[in-house]
């Protein structure tokens, strides 16, 4: 079956070189690709920590728990609670994602018990004062993007897909940014974002992969730097779980007011 | 072979499962509070300029059967240097919690909030403000209920029913930011034969269509705000008397979020207090994201409130134009500010307020507040504090 596939793949990519195949259409076919073969894996729950670094090497942590709800169609909805910094410990987060309009988004206060919508139109604020944008986290829908095959390139000896994505969110914080797409995962080796003046803003890599349900390839840790500022986020997922049979149910204002 | 590997994978199955229950957890916090006084007090039993207090508030935690089952308990104690009414212990929580596909039951004491507006809570209504605490009434005293949530396509309906009411905790005859004349709590009064064990009902609904979050409630039972006689005490000194109505109160809260924009409005319609009376609160919240190339957030509020009873409300917010500024700065220490001023249409009275809280660790949070009063009249009930200008620091410590 395996096999099939790749020699599906690579029939596929014979007739599109028969076709002369643009670079814009070389990009959306490798996005489509890699959402292919991301797609299926139904439910997600994960455990984060984040290491929050300044110039100075000052370092400040946060620990959460996030579980995603895969929804095809439209952008996952997915439910964060947080553990650490203590004195946040319980404040939820739920969104229900979309690709090209606001997500919707609420939050959960435990001291007040109180569910707040928030607005969310704005996805490229710091998300809890670390390096990444809400919208660097957020699920990754093909038609986010509009996408520019550029090369290919080994780096340190992974074999590599350049390519140029532009973001279609009218209030994305970035005007472009260059994904390192690995051939064999079809998953990011490396991401740069530039700034909406264009220049170089962060760089995102992405580490020590492991592969779930023989399928779906997940990092076990990623380090985002940012060179306007000096400071750096590193990000550790630990506990993936797959298809626990989550539902709706369990990304509704009910769930977030008793999220742990 | 099908056995052993049914067996296994049950096993393998709870393993998994036993990995995202949280047993016996406790967390919580300890913290203690300083409170400056600027001015000298109008009474002089209340007369000091420097208050200290120590506050604990642990909280245990336990689940089973996947999550689905739960119980929580959260007690409370502060410990108050001048005022022994606000040297107190309550119960905020002690649920036990069962979760279904489509209900949710709750039993036991608790704490629930409804509503959208930030300078006053008009619709929240099932618990006791714990007026002890602070002057915003955002601390509530725990609740005993029996609270059903039915969850459905179309939305949510929670049905209360409460056996069992508080009264509101008063500060007492030494405390500053009090009456004058001061509750006398022991002399409370009701209009149920039945008093504190007078049975109330709630019912609510909410819900949210696309960018709309809408909740629409109906209480029955004794109203939360008594209202407040004047008395005299056996010396022939004034007292106020609370005295608990049975009301009906009907209310509604919308929240409509466009884009940076919020669109709050709660309104209510209350009877069996004294008159027949409606009153609204309605505003917006407009947020201007990374100001000036920053990460800063800045958000502006602005808010109306108005109850139709005028100067006869027993609420502060008759007819209220109030106005903020929310900073979120947005760094590794989560540093916020807040800053907000009520204004009294009628009365001409100012109320300021400041809040602002920096974590200085994972475990220690700084908070500060400063509450500001000017130009209270008279017939203003506001003219109690009007002597009671005070800053808050409050650290506490997070686990």
């Amino acid at each position: 079956m395996k096999r099939l596939s790749i020699l599906a793949l690579l029939l596929s990519l014979l007739l599109n070189t028969a076709y002369a195949e643009t670079p814009e259409e070389k990009g959306l076919a490798i996005a489509n690709e890699a959402d292919k073969r991301d797609t299926g894996w139904t439910d997600q729950i994960a455990n984060m920590s984040m290491i929050l670094k300044n110039k100075q090497g000052d370092e400040h942590t946060r620990e959460m728990k996030i579980t995603t709800l895969e929804v095809q169609g439209d952008g996952d909805k997915s439910l964060l609670s947080f553990d650490n910094p203590k004195d946040i410990k319980g404040t939820a987060f739920l969104s229900h994602t979309h690709s090209l309009t606001p997500d919707d988004q609420w939050l959960y206060l435990p001291a007040l018990k109180r569910v707040k919508r928030i607005s969310s139109s704005n996805k490229s604020g710091p998300f809890v004062g670390s390096e990444y944008a809400y919208e660097d986290l957020a699920s990754q829908e093909v038609e986010k993007y509009k996408y520019k095959w550029l090369r290919d390139e080994t780096v340190d000896g992974l074999d590599n897909f350049v390519i140029e994505r532009f973001p279609q969110y009218e209030h994305s914080g970035y005007t472009r940014q260059l994904v390192w797409l690995d051939k064999e995962m079809y998953q990011p080796n490396k991401l740069e974002f530039y700034d909406r003046k264009n220049a170089l803003l962060k760089t995102l890599r992405f580490l020590n992969y492991s592969q779930y349900l023989d399928q779906y390839w997940r990092p076990g840790a990623m380090e985002m730097t940012n060179h306007q500022t000096g400071k750096s986020t590193t990000l550790t997922w630990t506990d993936y779980q797959f298809k626990s049979g989550l539902t709706d149910r369990d990304f509704d204002k009910n769930t977030l007011k008793r999220a742990r | 072979m099908f056995k052993i590997v049914t067996t296994l994978s049950i096993l393998f199955g709870s393993i998994a499962i036993s990995n995202t229950v949280i047993a016996n957890e406790w967390s919580g916090y300890a913290g203690l509070e300083f409170r400056g006084f600027s001015q000298t007090a109008q009474e002089s039993r209340q007369d000091h300029s420097t208050n200290f207090s120590f506050v604990f508030e642990p909280e245990y935690y336990h689940e089973w059967d996947e999550g689905n089952q739960s119980i929580a308990f959260v007690p409370f104690v502060r410990l108050d240097e001048n005022d022994n009414e606000r040297t107190h212990f309550d119960i905020r929580e002690l649920t036990y919690l069962k979760v279904a596909e489509s209900w949710e039951l709750r039993l036991g004491v608790r704490k629930v909030f409804w509503g959208v507006t930030e300078f006053q809570h008009l619709v929240d209504v099932i618990n006791q403000t714990d007026l002890v605490e602070n002057l915003d009434t955002e601390d509530k005293l725990g609740q005993p209920m029996i609270n059903l949530a039915l969850i459905n396509d179309w939305g949510t309906v929670d049905l209360f029913v409460m056996p069992y009411f508080r009264e509101r905790y008063f500060p007492g005859t030494s405390s500053r930011l009090r009456t004058i004349p001061h509750i006398d709590q022991s002399r409370s009064q009701f209009e149920s034969a039945a008093k504190e064990k007078h049975v109330d009902f709630a019912a609510r609904y909410s819900h949210y269509f696309g960018d709309w979050d809408i909740g629409v409630s109906h209480f029955y039972g004794t109203s939360r705000d008594p209202r407040l006689l004047l008395s005299t005490d056996n010396s022939g000194n004034a007292v106020f008397i609370p005295f608990y109505d049975i009301i009906n109160q009907t209310s509604l809260d919308l929240q409509a979020t466009k884009g940076n924009m919020l669109w709050k409005l709660e309104a209510l319609h209350r009877s069996g207090q004294a008159t027949t009376y409606n009153a609204i609160a309605a505003g917006f919240e407009y947020t201007f994201v990374g100001i000036m190339d920053s990460a800063i957030d800045l958000g502006l509020l602005s808010e109306y409130h108005y109850d139709d009873r005028g100067e006869s409300a027993s609420s502060t917010f008759e007819d209220d134009i109030a106005v903020g500024a929310r900073l979120a700065f947005n760094d590794a220490q989560s540093s916020e500010a807040l800053i907000g001023l009520v204004w009294d249409r009628n009365t001409g009275g100012k109320f300021f307020n400041i809040e602002a809280s920096r974590r200085l660790s994972d475990s220690f949070l700084l908070e500060a507040q400063g509450r500001f009063f000017t130009n209270q009249k008279n017939s203003d009930p506001a003219k109690a504090f009007a002597k009671d200008d005070y800053i808050e620091l409050f650290l506490s410590y997070n686990f």
